[in-house]
Parts: structure tokens; sequence; C-alpha cells
């Protein structure tokens, strides 16, 4: 085993604070046993979040309605940017509006069942309770979800459940949420209640005496770095899928706030769960700096294929229906095009691995519209489906109704993240990780439609009510600007920037990022195998000691600097890549989006494995990857410690998935 | 494709700034604008030079982010936001000039990033329903008439990046006022604070510096949203309408 | 790197230059309407749409009016001398033209205070120029600066020529159509004339459409109806008045 595929194992997590008792009055439960701060004392009491997306817009709002002074922060110019703004889907709710056998014990069976048996069934009923509420907050806010000609709120089904239970507000229900959030959190920036700091990014955690008090921040139009010091610190920063380089995320979201709390004390649990989205746009070119994801609605009409014979790049249209081959239909004949996302990502992968794909590269699949506008009739097809193949004109200049789509599977959300408890607090006592920051509700797969749902539930209504009982049971204290741990911090961000800027190599921070991405999307992305993960963790390391001789950051940390800023973010990403490969070489099982070529049923599915892995790994840091003690202060040298949550599932069964 | 960039370069808020003249080559019709930039600035890095500081972020058209006077007009020659402009819309061998959104309101922060934190206080000063978290009735309690509904989603659409004051030969912020206020105060659930939003908010946006209106249509033209003009005429009968009915500012 | 640390609650946080003082919060007192209206750029342009408005119908009245020189001398004459003694008995001779010319004295100066603050203002909200700028960005606000700028000299030059008759060198007092004719038997009145006409027609399509959105009243699905209705009052008026120096010019009448 090379140093950087060792781990050891630790104390397994056994109290996460859930309540037990009947999982229906769990959260009653929790929310009546947790200590009350009183009112008039709240805003003595300051809470740091980080991050104005659906989680933190609403948490940070939600925190000041209630009195508490907030203090929060976003790198965007404008806490309106957050990249829930690009979610188009939909959100989830066990309304049953439509009384069609829907309810929160549905939601509950679905998301569990969905996530593949990875997740802790105490919060995730929690998530469905309160997904009802969710919908009334967000009415009342004045979201425009989209309505019937009653007046009554529109659903429809999504992810291939089988209720309506998703609100949306045409293709751009992430924006209209997060613009109700936003609109929210305004009003407490006008009223005073919270202090907030655009385009200023958190850089280390504080941690004083085992508990969380602070942050190091860089204000990113001056390069100042100051300390913010708090009674708790929220991170609702998102997700890690940037660590791919190409994904749907926005181009600066980044790992950096969890990924130093991590670094400070808290668990990373999960992090090979990563979800890949079928329908994405492929790339054009080495050029690509993003990728665009269309809705997945698009399957319900479109037929997928590829041609027959490898190496074919005669147009589409001159390919004859025999030499055609529609995979997905072929393989699994009741689901066919409809199969969920992750095998319909590794379908498309394994033709374009075998030499069939189409496009620039050989990396995209056929979505073809055309049997659908000879049964529907283009108008018909057009009212459906009409924007999306609009944006896809306008990004690729072709068009759908004529020449078949073109897509390909991308990086589009990460399950895993912090580890939390039932209070959504990490293992860092007042350091509370919310939405995709957090590991929590979604196992090993996330359900269409329930990123909106959580990040919303951790922001408006369970992170509200269980940062009380912390802070209650805190009573607030000053924290000394002069402690080791304070300057200890600082001194540790003042003299990373200081070792980007000083090396001045030959290669930019986005030609390091691009390579890290594309190894890990060979060796971990859609399928992993145990060679390709030890290739991935022998690489990774070299690539980050390459990283600090090579890299080249023009200009100085007292202004503007772009360049640094992103530099500073794939710093963190190179360490995390190697925590992630590591999960996923230790995780032998295939779990949702998790797929090990080793493991797999004869017919191809994922195999899971429940004897040996229905846990959460949370991972303790100790060092990055066991690599000895370097110059760059990568670590202390340990390898990183395994803890196991164990999973029990008393309500909803483990069950294989089959789609064949 | 090989194109000779003509670019605004500003190290700081108070320093001066020029257009400054690039060539570049190699450059692809199936990238973006950004893309383009990204190429550039690639090659800046390593001739050891600053590269072309701007704002962007999601790279799909929605977060507002990105921005920039491409040849004379807002997010360029296409209905779209500046992420979204892919290079095909060019030829080679064309010069372009890219500069940043010009309005007082918004001052130049560096090269193409500028501040528009004045579109948050603007909103702060009432683009909002004060809802406070779980006060809400059912979410089926008040039914919206459809139309209604629509023409508030229609509004609610715009992502706050700034080119209708950037396309503006006033530096007006009309249209992006007016696209809250419509789409708050059309709703029922915007009603008791129909008055005041559009009061509170007009005022916010004269304190920012903005210009007026003079209806020149040019925001609306620039809008990669479809904001529609009359917008700005609903929020003029608005703000009429609560002068009239004497309605009071909450703030200032 | 400056190392700033903020822990106080109760002192505000140390803001970088680029924000901006919060503004003083006034106390909460109902403002007047007048004063809130005039204080607001959007209550400024209604200003500018009211006094716009007031001013076309009285052009529409002046232009109906003027016409009547095509029946001759004497029912032109009979008409202006009636404009004099309208609402008599219970007016006094001139009371009446003279209400309309305070109505319209106060319409002028609160349309061009308005339009100078404004501009003013809007001037200074863009005090840099684009390199480059999209052809036809400003046309209408240029039109209606200049255009209003015209029509202001022209309004002067107007009232100096036909009403008190300083600048009409053959002019005589009592004889409004032979005065008429007169100005538009020089090349110089008819060109001043007919330039500002030209120039009224503009600023009337552009203003009188920009009132009805300022006014409140424009829809999308109005709006192509409301264009076109401004332009057809442009021309209308424009062309009734400057058929009068055609109408001289050829020989019409004389």
């Amino acid at each position: 085993m090379s140093a950087y595929t060792a781990y050891t194992t630790g104390e397994p997590i056994t109290d996460t604070k859930a309540p037990d008792g009947p999982i229906e009055e769990r959260w009653d439960r929790r929310r009546f046993e947790a200590k009350l701060v009183n009112p008039a004392n709240r805003r003595k009491y300051t809470v740091i979040v980080v991050g104005t997306g659906l989680a933190g817009g609403a948490a940070g709002a939600t925190l000041a309605e209630q009195g508490y002074r907030v203090v929060q922060f976003c790198y965007q110019d404008s806490p309106r940017r957050a990249h829930s703004i690009a979610a188009q889907g939909g959100i989830n709710a066990a309304k049953n509006y439509r009384n069609d056998g829907d309810s929160i014990r549905r939601l509950f069976y679905d998301t569990v069942k969905g996530g593949d048996f990875r997740a802790r069934e105490s919060n995730v009923h929690r998530l469905a309770q309160v997904s009802v509420e969710i919908i009334d907050q967000c009415v009342a806010q004045g979201v425009p979800f989209a309505r019937e000609y009653g007046g009554l709120l529109d659903t429809r089904s999504f992810g291939g459940v089988q209720v309506s239970r998703t609100f949306y507000a045409r293709g751009q229900t992430g924006q209209q949420l997060l613009l109700g959030a936003y609109q929210a959190l305004s009003r407490q920036i006008a009223a005073g209640h919270v202090e907030m700091h655009p385009r200023t990014e958190m850089l280390d955690l504080i941690v004083i005496d085992g508990r969380a008090r602070g942050i190091v921040a860089r204000d990113l139009i001056t390069g100042e770095i100051s300390t913010y010091f708090a009674d708790a610190v929220v991170l609702a920063s998102g997700g890690y899928g940037n660590v791919f380089y190409l994904s749907t995320n926005a181009k600066n979201s980044n790992a950096t706030a969890i990924w130093r709390a991590h670094r400070r004390g808290a668990y990373f649990a999960n992090p090979c769960f990563t979800q890949i989205h079928p329908t994405c746009i492929p790339r054009s070119g080495d050029h690509q700096s993003k990728l665009t994801l269309m809705s997945e609605s698009l399957r319900n009409d479109g037929r997928i294929w590829v041609p027959k014979a490898k190496g074919d790049t005669r147009p589409p249209a001159e390919i004859p229906e025999d030499e055609r081959d529609y995979y997905l239909e072929r393989i699994y004949p009741s689901f066919g095009n409809l199969v969920p996302r992750d095998i319909a990502s590794r379908a498309a992968k394994n033709v374009c691995d075998e030499g069939r794909g189409v496009g620039p590269g050989g990396q995209g699949v056929y979505l073809d519209f055309a049997d659908a506008i000879a049964r529907m009739g283009r108008e018909a097809v057009a009212e459906k489906y009409g924007n999306l193949f609009e944006m896809y004109e306008r990004i690729t200049a072709e068009d759908p109704y004529r020449v078949p789509m073109r897509i390909y599977p991308a990086i589009h959300y990460t399950m895993g993240g912090l580890w939390v408890d039932y209070d959504l607090q990490t293992t860092v006592p007042g350091l509370f990780a919310i939405g995709e920051a957090n590991f929590s509700d979604h196992g090993a797969n996330r359900l269409g439609a329930s990123a909106l749902m959580q990040g919303l539930a951790d922001g408006y209504f369970v992170l509200p009510a269980t940062i009380n009982d912390y802070l209650a049971r805190h009573p607030h204290g000053e924290v000394d600007p002069g402690h080791p741990a304070v300057t200890e911090a600082v001194a540790e961000v003042q003299g990373r920037l200081a070792r980007l800027l000083a090396v001045d190599g030959d290669r930019t921070p986005d030609s390091f990022h691009r390579e890290l991405g594309e190894l890990l999307w060979d060796e971990c992305g859609m399928a992993r195998t145990d060679t390709g993960l030890r290739k991935a963790l022998d690489r990774i390391p070299a690539l980050r000691e390459e990283f600090w001789r090579r890299i080249k950051v023009p200009g100085t940390g007292e202004e503007l600097n772009q360049s640094l800023e992103k530099a500073n973010r794939v710093v963190d990403y190179l360490e995390l890549a190697e925590l992630m490969c590591l999960d996923a070489l230790h995780r032998t099982e295939s779990c949702g989006g998790h797929f090990r070529e080793e493991s797999q049923t004869p017919d191809g599915e994922a195999a899971r494995d429940d004897e040996n892995f229905s846990y959460v790994a949370a991972w303790e840091y100790r060092g990055s990857g066991g690599r000895p003690p370097g110059e760059h202060g990568q670590g202390t040298g340990g390898a990183p410690v395994l803890h196991r949550e164990d999973l029990a599932f008393e309500y909803v069964h483990p069950t294989q998935r089959s789609y064949a | 494709m090989r194109l000779t960039l003509r670019i605004w370069r500003q190290r700081g808020p108070e320093q001066p700034g020029a257009m400054t003249a690039y060539e570049i080559d190699g450059i692809s019709p199936e990238m973006s604008f950004l893309e383009m930039l990204d190429t550039l600035n690639e090659e800046l890095i390593l001739r050891g030079e600053e590269p072309v500081a701007f704002d962007h972020d999601c790279r799909e058209g929605i977060c507002g982010a990105c921005g920039m006077v491409i040849n004379g007009q807002a997010h360029g020659p296409e209905r779209t936001t500046t992420c979204q402009l892919h290079m095909r819309h060019f030829s080679d061998g064309d010069t372009i000039d890219v500069e940043p959104w010009r309005a007082a309101a918004f001052p130049v922060v560096k090269d193409l990033v500028v501040d528009r934190s004045a579109f948050d206080r603007i909103i702060g000063s009432g683009g909002f329903i004060s809802a406070p978290t779980g006060s809400a009735p059912d979410a089926h309690a008040t039914p919206v008439p459809k139309p209604v509904a629509d023409t508030a989603f229609e509004h609610a659409e715009c992502i706050g990046c700034g080119a209708c004051v950037a396309a503006c030969p006033n530096g007006s912020a009309m249209l992006f006022t007016s696209a809250k206020v419509v789409h708050l105060n059309v709703l029922p659930q915007g009603q008791p604070e129909r008055e005041s939003r559009v009061l509170d908010m007009v005022g916010a946006m004269d304190e920012e510096g903005f210009g007026g209106c003079t209806n020149t249509g040019e925001c609306a033209v620039a809008c990669p949203k479809g904001i529609p003009l009359q917008s700005i005429s609903m929020m003029n009968r608005e703000f009429l309408r609560a002068s009239v009915k004497g309605g009071g500012r909450n703030r200032g | 790197m400056a190392l700033a640390t903020r822990t106080d609650p109760e002192r505000p946080a140390q803001k970088g230059p680029r924000q901006r003082p919060e503004p003083p919060r006034k106390p909460a007192r109902r403002p007047s309407l007048i004063g809130s209206v005039w204080r607001s750029t959007v209550g400024k342009k209604a200003v500018m749409a009211v006094t716009g408005l007031v001013m076309l119908a009285y052009l529409a009245a002046h232009m109906f009016g003027n016409l009547k020189i095509f029946f001759g001398p004497g029912e032109f004459n009979h008409y202006a001398h009636w404009l004099r003694v309208i609402g008599e008995p219970a007016l006094h001779y001139e009371w009446f033209l003279w209400l309309v010319r305070v109505a319209l004295v106060a319409s002028v100066v609160l349309h061009g205070v308005a339009a100078y603050q404004l501009s003013r203002r809007d001037l200074a909200a863009r005090p840099r120029k684009y390199a480059r700028r999209r052809q036809g960005a400003s046309y209408a606000t240029r039109t209606m600066r200049w255009g209003g700028v015209i029509l202001g000299l022209f309004v002067v030059w107007h009232i100096l020529d036909l009403t008190t008759l300083t600048v009409n060198e053959r002019a005589e007092p009592g004889h409004p159509y032979q005065n008429v004719v007169a100005t538009f038997s020089t090349w110089y009145g008819n060109t001043i004339y007919i330039v500002a006409m030209l120039a009224l027609g503009a600023h009337i399509r552009h203003g009188l459409w920009s009132a009805i959105q300022t006014l409140g009243a424009g829809r999308p699905h109005r709006d192509r109806a409301l264009k076109i209705a401004s332009t057809a009052v442009a021309v209308v008026l424009a062309g009734g008045f400057i058929s009068v120096p055609i109408g001289v010019m050829t020989g019409v009448v004389s």
C-alpha cells in the first residue's frame, strides 16, 4: 500500500443527536428538548454565515429575524448570485395537492431509496416533514411558482417518481427561490441586522478551546485579510463539484471553506459520493470552461443513440436506422431512455469508451427528437422544450429540430460534504454546515428537485431551530484577538498567499486545475476501479508537488487578483481530490453515484454491499494523505482517520435497485 | 480566428484607465466570449502581464455576474449575457472594443469589474415582501390568477446584471427597479407594502445617483431576459398611485 | 497585508473604500405629495408629462385656429379678435387669453426646469461615454433635449414676431393676418418656422408616447398603438402648422 492510499480506522460515531422514538415525532422532540435563547439576549450573539445561496441566504435572514446578529459573507459581488440560482427543475414537497397518494412518509421513503440507503433516516424524515412548510414560506415571499388557471399551484412529476410533488417556476426554480431568500436577507441587511460582506472569501476557520469562534477572510477587492469573531459559524458554501474543473457548478464555486474547516477538525463525510448528470451539452474543445446542464425532462421524449460502428463520422441524418444503436432501449427495455441518472450516464460513457461517441473528441451521444416531432408535431415539441432547444442552439449553433442534440454526462452535485449530526453541527462544536456543504440527506445519490428542498429546509427551518440549543449552552464571551489560535490562522492564510505569489513558475492556476480535473474525471468519475484510483492517488501528490514548484500568479495580494483567488482554491482541490479518491478506493461497493466496476451485478448494475458498507464514512484530517510534513504546511504526516457512522434502517428496508 | 481586442484596463477605482490593444490568435468560433478572454488571460499570465479582471460566475446566463460592453452594446451583439455570447458572432480579423459598464452609480473597481452594490441597496429599501420565516399561511390560502402569476414571473426573471444601466444613455436603473416593483406589486402577497415599496425603491434608486428615464428604450433592448420597457410605465403608475394615495415611505 | 480585527458588535464594521456611508435616516414623516413628487426623478418626469400635455392641448387649439387663415383675412382677424373677448362679459377683455398665457408660462417653466434638472442629473449619471456606441442609441434623448432648446428659442422669436411684433418689420397691430403673411414672405421667417415645426413634430412624436409611459399607461400589448397614435398626432400638428407658410409661399394665402 502506497503512503497515499493508507488510512487508519478510528472510533465509530455513535451519537448523532437524533432523538429516538417514532420517526414522525423525532423532529418535534428535538425542537422541544432544545434549549432556547431569551429573545432579549439574542442580539448579544453573533453568528457568522458563509455563503448566500438557498441555505445560507435563508439561514442569514431567519437568524436575523429571530434577533441574532448575523455577519454574512459571499465571494460574489452580490448575495443574489450564489449558484443555487442556476437550478432549473423544481423543488419537491409532500403537499399532496394532487391527491395522488403523496405523503411525508412517501417522500421520506423515495429519498432514502433514491439515496441508495446511505442516508440517515432521521434526517431524511425531517426533510420530508419540513418540505411542506418551505412551499408556504416561499409563496408568502412572492416566489412566482407556476400556477394553473384556477390560481392554484401547479406541480409536475420529476426524476422518475410516481407522484407530482415538484413545484416549479418555469425552468428557473432555483433563481426564483434564491431571489426570495435574497430579498428576505436584503431586508435584514437594510434593517442593520445582517452585516453583509460581499466579495469576501473565507480562507480559514478560527477554533479556540475546541469551539469554532470565527473565520479569517480576504476582501477580494483590497486583498485585506481580516478576522471576524462570532459565537457560532455556519458554512453554507456549497459543494465541491468544481474539483473536477469541468462541472455544471459556477466557475468560482469552491471547496475552500469546507476544506479549511476539515483541516481544522471537521470530519468530511462520503467525499466519493458525487452525482453525474446525464444530459449536459458536451465540451466543444480544450477551451471549455464549464458545462451547461439541460433539464432531464428531455429524456421523456428524446431517444438516445450512437452509431453501431466505431468511428462512424457520417452526419447523423446519413446513418440509416439499422446502423443506429438505441442502447438504453436495448439494454433496459422496460425503462428505456428514462433509466436513473447514474445508469444513463454510465451507459453513455461505455459507448464512448468503445469508440462510438459522436461529436468533437467522440465525447457525446445523440438525443434525437425526430420521432417525437413525427409523433407529436413540431409545435407540441416546441411547446414542451422550446426554451431548452433555444439554449442548446445558442451554445452549439445547431438546430435540434433538424439535427439530433449531442449530450454527455457532467458532474453536477456532490452528496458528500462536512459530516454533521442531527443538529447540522459538525465535529467542531459551534461549526454548522448546511445545504450542499454538508453530507446529510441524500445518501449516495440525490433525487431530482431535492437539492433546493434540502437547502431551504436547512436554512429556513432546521438550523435556526437547532443552533439555539448550542448558543443557549454557550453563553456569549468575547474572543481575544491576540489569542494564539487567531494569530496562527491569520499567519497561515497570509503565508500561503505569499507563497503562491512567490513561486513565479511557468504554469497557470487553470492549467493545474484542468489537469487535476481530467485525472479525476477519468479515474474517479462515472466509473471507478481499484487500479484507476490508485493511479490517481499516485498522481495527485505529484501534481501538488509540481503545483508548488511551477505555479505562476501575477500581481500582488493587495488588490483584486483573480489569479490568486483561483490558485488558492486549486491548493484545496489538490488536497480534497486525494481524500475523494481514497474514499472511493476504500468503498469497494457500488452505490448511488459511486460505481466501482468491481462491484456490479451480472447485468452491469451497481451492486451494493450492505454487509460491509452500510455506514457513513467520516474522515478526520491528519495531514494530506500520509504525506510527510513539507514546507508547504500540507500536513502533519498522519494518514486520514476513518470514523464510521453505522446506518440503521428501521423504516425503509434496503433493496437492490433493478431497472433491467 | 484572429482578433484585435481593445480592452479597457484600469488598475483601481482611483487610477486612470485606457483602452489597450491585444492581438489574439487561435480563437475557436465555438468559444464563449468569456472563454476567449480566458484564453487571452492565460497568455497574459505566461507573459508575466496582469490578466484582465472581469466578473463572471455561472456562465450559463442566470447569475448576472458577467457583463461588459462589447462594441458599444451591453453584452454584445446578441440578446443574451456575455457568458452566452459565442465567438461565432464575430469574424476573423475583427477589432472588438470591450469596456466596463459605465455609470456613475457603478464605479469601476478594476478593468471590466464594476461595483453594482447600488442594486442591492435598492432591493434592501423595499424589494421584498415582509414574511418572516414561519409566519406563512398555507400556500393555497391565496389563489393567484395565472395571468397575474405570469406577469410576476416575467418581471421576476431579472438577473440584476446591470446591462440596462450600462445601455441607458442616462445611466438609469429604472428597468431594474421596475422589474422588482412590478413582480411584487401585482401579487396579492405584495399588497400590504404596495405603496411603501415603490416609494422607497424609487427613493433609493434616486439616492444612488442613477439617472432618470427618458424612454429611449435602450435598456429593454439590452436586457438579456427581455424585461419589457413598459415595466417602467407600470412602475410609474405605481409611484403616482402611491403618491396620490399618500402612502408613506418606510425608510428615509 | 493589513490585519483588521472586528470583535465589538457595538462598533460598526470597518468598511472598504468602495462602500459609501449610509444615508442618514430621517424621521418617519409623511412627506407632502408635491414635495415627494418633485424630489423624485419619476415624479419630476410626471410633471414634465403633465405640462407637456397641457402645451400639446394648447398647440392643438392653436393649430386649429391657424387653419382659419385659409378662409381669408376677414375670418382670420375676426377669430383673432374673438380670442380676446372669450368669456365676456363674465371675463374682462383679454382675461381669458391671460389665463391661458399664465397656464402656458407655468407649464413652460415647469417643463423646462424639470427637463434641465433631469438632464443635468442624467449627464452626471453617465460621466463617461463608450469608445464605440450602438447605432442610434441615444437618438430620442438627444432629439428631446436639443429639440426642446430649439423650441424654447423659437417661442421667444415667435412671440416677438407675432405677439409683440417687435421683430416683425412690416407688422401692424390689430392686423394678424397681414402680419402672418409678412412673416412668411421672408426666407428666414419661413426657414425658422418650418425648422421649428419639424422639431416640434419630432418632439411630440417621442414626447407624447413618453408622457403616456411616464403617467403609467404603457403596457406591452398597446405599445404599438400608442406609438402610431403619437406619430399621427405629431404629423397632424406639424403638418397643420407648416401648411400656413406653405400656403403663403405658394400664394394660396396672400
